[in-house]
């Protein structure tokens, strides 16, 4: 594409809004720095946010000049890209909802517009007008920019909780010589019970377990397939040398599975994670006594 | 207890995270309209199967909840439905064990066995509608297979 469309040349509305963009770059820039969105980023100096509202007439004006005032993927903009959404995500901070950023970036378009007014008030209405609507586009097409801008920040915020929420979520815990339990919490979906797996294997290697504790009391829904995970975990455990218990199954839980159909046949369960260390100390031939009362009472 | 706000809803259902979504909507709209704990788990768990066979097989689709009211009886109603490529034999489908999948083929069956009413229309070609209802205050349907 050449550089120059037709419509970016002196005269028509495109270049007109080019050329005053670059003639009134430092009035604008000005007028900004006083925004609450400059303000609330470039809070050391004001010459910082000038600079700053600078660099957002420069792309404008670069967007512009290529002719693509609708397009938010212009390359124009790539420069003040980060820039922008730096200042939206400050303002969603300081406790903005999304359509208040937006209604900020809105404001940025009137002082702009009585300037270009001003400037025009000798040209023909018609010139005026087809000047003034480019204007509202571009600066609504930088608006579409920050507002994608702010929601790919949202989207790489979730997916980095999603990891930090799989790995914390699935400590394994030494209770005793060869016993290592894992509290099981929240929806246990392919990816999570695919860590829980790896991290179970991984401990009873290490801590050289008999028996592994399941504890399900923190899972809200056991389903067909929160079933079929468990199970393929307790025959990983079971090729690997060690007996999986799982307990903490609730009664609303052990009814549901019931009707169900599921079969856990082939698996110790316990209703309580007590009842599945007492169950593992028994076999190892450990237990815990009682000394307070009668000093004979074994779990 | 029993009022329509927070109960009916269209949810969709495209991705694992929407599967979280529908079982968290089930269990609270069981929990208002009055459902005890052990309906509401069963409900939250035939939703959970029904709602995974939609992404699943179906290739993504829609859940719509709604209140029914019988009586002093309250009921949740909730319809799966995709446009997928549909089941040929249902029967087969809802036999316990079967699966065109890696599942344990206990999805279909077991959420039949979960709620009070159950109904599935589906032809090849023509995706699929799985409707349940279970109702508060009465007992399990007596289980003709067990």
């Amino acid at each position: 594409m050449p550089e120059h469309v037709g419509d970016t040349t002196p005269g028509t509305p495109t270049g007109q809004v080019r050329d005053f963009l670059r003639g009134r770059r430092e009035q604008i820039a000005q007028r900004w720095a006083d925004e609450p969105l400059f303000r609330a980023v470039f809070t050391v100096s004001r010459d910082e946010a000038v600079e700053a509202g600078k660099a957002v007439v420069d792309a404008l004006a670069e967007v512009a000049d290529v002719g693509r005032v609708e397009d938010p993927d212009a390359p124009g903009f790539a420069p003040v890209r980060d820039q922008l959404g730096r200042m939206a995500a400050a303002r969603s901070r300081g406790g903005l909802s999304t359509g208040q950023v937006s209604g900020e970036l809105a404001g940025l378009r009137p002082p702009v517009e009585n300037m270009l007014l001003e400037e025009l008030r000798d040209a023909p209405a018609e010139h005026v007008r087809a000047c003034a609507t480019t204007l509202t586009v571009l600066m609504g097409t930088l608006r579409v920019l920050v507002m994608q801008t702010a929601l790919s920040e949202g989207q790489a915020l979730i997916d980095r909780q999603r990891l930090q929420l799989m790995e914390v979520a699935t400590p394994v815990i030494k209770l005793w010589d060869g016993i290592v339990a894992v509290p099981l919490i929240g929806t246990l979906d392919s990816a999570r019970s695919q860590v829980v797996m790896e991290t179970l294997l991984e401990a009873v290697v290490e801590q050289r377990a008999r028996y592994a504790i399941l504890d399900i009391t923190g899972v809200p829904t056991v389903d067909s397939l929160v079933a079929q995970h468990l199970m393929k975990t307790v025959q990983a455990a079971r090729l690997m040398g060690a007996e999986c218990i799982v307990s903490g199954i609730r009664p609303a839980i052990a009814q549901t599975i019931v009707h169900l159909g599921l079969d856990l046949g082939g698996v110790i369960t316990r209703a309580g994670l007590a009842d599945a260390l007492g169950y593992a100390l028994h076999q190892l031939g450990a237990g815990i006594f009682n000394t307070t009362s009668n000093g004979t009472d074994q779990r | 207890m029993g009022t329509a706000a927070g109960v009916e809803a269209r949810l969709p259902i495209g991705s694992d995270l929407d599967l979280m979504w529908v079982r968290q909507h089930v269990r609270q709209a069981a929990a208002t309209l009055g459902f005890g704990l052990v309906d509401q788990t069963k409900l939250v768990t035939a939703a959970s199967e029904l709602a995974r066979n939609t992404l699943v097989y179906g290739g993504g689709g829609t859940m719509e909840s709604e209140h029914l009211v019988d009586g002093s009886s309250h009921g949740l109603r909730l319809t799966f439905s995709d446009e997928g490529p549909g089941i040929a034999d249902i029967e087969q489908a809802l036999s316990d064990g079967f699966t065109s999948g890696e599942g344990l083929g206990m999805g279909l069956g077991g959420a039949r066995r979960l709620v009070h009413e159950f109904a599935i229309e589906s032809a090849p070609g023509a995706g699929t509608t799985v409707r349940v209802t279970s109702w508060t205050g009465r007992p399990p349907k007596p289980r003709e297979e067990f």
